[in-house]
């Protein structure tokens, strides 16, 4: 944790809206350098939506983003990727009538050192290098969510966002992710949407809990483990 | 063994003309979700364009790539000031690609007048060829020719280049295609001018054969639209079997039974949604 000096990304007060919907109604949020932050909270909170809004997916209606001390709220989503920012959704979206080489191939940016980049994703994923050639559409949804994380660490990124890995994962592949995460985290800063809380308090440094489109709290690991009323005022856990 | 030569040879034409007029439509309405109306115009310009610059350079070469950057451009423009302005919204987008049918098609009939203008081919095409005893224009097996290079470099471009494959993966999943970092609103423009360009390259190879006069387009969009939905929303390689098929059909019953020609087309259309809903080589649905 020595490495953790200053914040890579700052939420004040954001508000999202989705169509005519307010979702977010004021998200504070704070990512150190090297450090994994969790958003946890109960479904339709606004952890997804928070994600959006940083990508630029889904543009803010008010609030700053700050990306490395850049405001980057508005901008459009390419360009945010674009500047360092590593974008691992939900439900995959890997491109099913690509290859898995064709998928990673494409999320290449430009001035990346594509190989070397390559050589890491098959270190921590060899599933990758076993299919690589083959239609992503045929891999597994464990591997599906693998190719999804290493179209994100195809690149050098200042950060990656990961929307809730574990969802829809056996528990014997969600505990492999947990390693590979955990590996992933050493050289990254993530910032981590989770409800599995295995997977979170294994992975987390700091945690935010968002509730009704808001951040409620927020506290370190040890805070949340030592405090079992935050898990039940919250988490219902 | 006449009649059926005839029938592979002309059906094949026939075909490949359908593929030319509805590769880009698929294209366009694969990746951007947009029905382009319009695209029947953007042949029928075609065939003017090609019709004009061979005739002024002299160069029927010249004029069908001239024909095709020309309504590339065009494509372009639009997509840019007309298009991209009404993303999001299907509805406001037929209207206007409705709507852009008939201020191209007046335009043309402003400039061109309302009669048609009859291209011969050029004269290394103009003679006839023998295969198998039987004698075939040679102007059809061209057209044959022009619609097996362009499906072969079009196959290439989508499965070897990283625009190809950015295209197929924005066909699949477009939100996605900006989560890494790609900026989607430059790949729109550049398709849709590609499938603009390959209807005018379409109009510019079919003057020879239909001529060039004002209410092609409408005729044209029709046959267009038969593709996407027999081949199947997305597929390149849809529309082009598709085409063929088309093509034989048209031939065989404008042959056999003339008056059943454009029944034919709606006929098979049926059938497939009927069997397929999602055509021949349609995935499942994607985003768009």
């Amino acid at each position: 944790m020595d490495n953790i000096t200053e914040n890579i990304l700052e939420l004040h007060d954001v508000e999202t809206f989705i169509g005519q919907y307010h979702i977010l109604f004021g998200v504070n949020i704070t990512v150190r350098k090297g450090s994994a932050t969790v958003l946890l909270g109960r479904n339709g909170g606004g952890k997804t939506t928070t994600l959006e809004t940083i990508s630029g997916l889904r543009p803010p209606f008010a609030g700053t983003i700050l990306l490395d001390g850049k405001d980057i709220a508005g901008l459009p989503a390419y360009e945010i990727i674009q500047s360092g920012v590593g974008y691992v959704p939900e439900d995959r979206d890997i491109f099913s009538d690509l290859t898995i080489e064709e998928n990673l191939l494409i999320s290449s940016r430009k001035g990346n050192d594509y190989d070397k980049r390559l050589e890491l994703v098959f270190e921590l994923f060899p599933d990758m290098k076993k299919y690589f050639k083959k239609k992503s559409r045929i891999l597994s949804g464990g591997q599906a969510q693998m190719l999804s994380i290493s179209r994100a660490l195809i690149n050098d990124n200042k950060l990656i966002l990961i929307d809730e890995p574990s969802k829809g994962l056996a528990p014997i592949l969600i505990r492999e992710l947990i390693d590979r995460i955990n590996i992933i985290k050493k050289d990254n800063t993530v910032l981590l949407v989770e409800q599995n809380w295995e997977m979170a308090t294994s992975v987390g440094d700091y945690f935010y809990i968002v509730q009704d489109g808001m951040t409620v709290f927020e506290c370190t690991k040890e805070e949340l483990l030592a405090d079992d009323t935050i898990k039940q005022k919250y988490l219902g856990v | 063994m006449s009649i059926l030569i005839q029938i592979i040879i002309y059906g094949l034409s026939l075909g490949m003309l359908y593929f030319l007029l509805s590769s880009g439509f698929s294209l366009i309405f694969g990746l951007m979700g947009v029905l382009n109306f319009a695209h029947g115009s953007m042949f029928m310009w075609g065939c003017y364009l090609g019709y004009i610059l061979s005739l002024s350079t002299g160069s029927f070469l010249f004029g069908i790539i001239g024909a095709a950057v020309c309504i590339g451009v065009m494509g372009l423009v639009m997509e840019k000031w007309l298009i991209q302005p009404l993303r999001g919204n299907q509805l406001r987008q037929i209207l206007l690609t409705f709507g852009l049918i008939y201020v191209l098609e007046e335009l043309a009939k402003v400039i061109f007048g309302t009669r048609a203008y009859m291209q011969f081919p050029p004269e290394w095409l103009s003679g006839s060829a023998h295969i198998f005893s039987e004698t075939v224009p040679q102007y059809r097996l061209f057209m044959i020719f022009a619609g097996v290079i362009v499906f072969l470099l079009m196959t290439l471009l989508l499965k070897k280049t990283k625009l190809g494959m950015i295209i197929r993966a924005g066909t699949d999943k477009p939100r996605m295609v900006q989560a890494i970092g790609i900026n989607v609103a430059r790949i729109f423009s550049i398709t849709f001018a590609l499938g603009c360009a390959l209807a005018g390259l379409g109009g510019a190879i079919a003057t020879p054969f239909l001529g060039a006069y004002p209410t092609i387009d409408m005729e044209q969009v029709f046959n267009a639209i038969a593709v996407v939905i027999i081949g199947g929303v997305g597929s390149f390689t849809g529309a082009f079997y598709a085409s063929v098929i088309l093509g034989f059909i048209s031939y065989i019953t404008s042959y056999f039974v003339p008056e059943l020609s454009m029944a034919s087309t709606l006929l098979a259309m049926l059938v497939v949604v009927m069997i397929r809903p999602n055509g021949l080589f349609g995935g499942k649905t994607s985003e768009n």
